[in-house]
């Protein structure tokens, strides 16, 4: 175990990762974490709204982590389940721009429909997004911590690009989802 | 009220009719922030000034604020609706197109008079 802790900070250096955790988060943690984004972001980027824009993804992908596992837990009664909510997240400065990724467990039940709404918005063209973002804010729709859908659309429109997803089944209740999203200079 | 790194800090006076809401807005839950904001301008509409204006002054808002703040310009957007003159000023830092965009997203959906206001720096936490 001992040299892998090199070969894990190698891997990490060649991959130019800022940040990276992976374990059980909370909301001070998720404030804790976003600090040292933007802290980091001041020394490296010298654009203010690729600053912003970097910070406003990991947040809204850090609150889904949080929001997503917790759901799962409450969902669903697994005796090995993890007592908080379990995720990795992991921010890389690349050549042109940086990458947000994360991973999370989410119940298996609901994800043909996170794909079909990741699918729809990959198919918009950016004034399209827009106006799915409006629809989305005026439809009324509350979920149970505010954001009623709005989450991955916001993330794709300060993104720029398109969200790379992919789902990995667990086991029959469950399934891992991970998420690259590319916020280009 | 004071703001935090995840909740902007609150102005409400009734006895001007101004109001503001500045910092950062970026609780994971934003209905438990925002309920008692949105249930005390249900008060106020009750008797308000002739001229209400809301300032937003926001660094960044999460999407679990987005429908919140929607809330709150719709109590406004009914306090208008009495015959009151309400105003929302939104500002946003001069290199912050997304938030001007933002500013823009909720005009297009509440019936108030928006004022777009440059500015060069949200202060405040």
């Amino acid at each position: 175990m001992i040299e892998r802790i090199h070969d894990l900070y190698d891997e990490l250096e060649r991959q130019r990762v800022m940040l990276s955790f992976k374990g059980a988060l909370s909301p001070d943690l998720i404030t804790a974490l976003l600090g040292a984004v933007e802290r980091k972001m001041e020394g490296l980027e010298s654009d203010p709204r690729t600053r912003k824009r970097v910070f406003n993804v990991v947040m809204e992908c850090l609150q889904n982590l949080y929001h997503h596992n917790t759901k799962l837990r409450e969902d669903q009664e697994r005796p090995d389940a993890a007592p908080e909510p379990q995720g990795v997240v992991m921010i890389a400065h690349m050549d042109r721009g940086y990458s947000v990724l994360t991973g999370n467990f989410m119940a298996g039940i609901e994800v043909e429909q996170l794909k079909n709404h990741l699918d729809r918005i990959n198919g918009l063209p950016a004034d399209a997004l827009r106006e799915f973002y409006r629809e989305t804010l005026a439809d009324g729709k509350f979920g149970r911590n505010g954001g009623g859908g709005l989450g991955m659309i916001d993330i794709a429109r300060k993104s720029g690009g398109k969200l790379e997803y992919g789902f990995v089944p667990y086991d029959k209740d469950s399934a891992f989802f991970s998420l690259n999203v590319n916020v280009t200079t | 009220m004071e703001g935090n790194p995840k909740t902007p800090t609150v102005n409400f006076d009734p006895e001007t009719g101004l109001f503001e809401l500045k910092g950062r807005s970026i609780p994971e839950n934003s209905i438990d922030f925002y309920k008692p904001l949105i249930d005390w301008l249900d008060r106020y509409g009750r008797s308000p000034k002739a001229k209400t204006a809301l300032h937003v002054q926001l660094e960044y808002f999460n999407t679990s604020s987005s429908k919140c703040i929607l809330d709150l310009f719709k109590k406004l957007e009914g306090i208008r609706a009495t015959g009151n003159e309400v105003t929302v000023l939104w500002h946003y830092e001069a290199d912050d197109e997304d938030m001007l965009e933002a500013g823009e997203d909720y005009a297009g959906i509440i019936n108030i008079p928006f004022k777009m206001i440059q500015i060069e720096e949200v202060d405040g936490n």
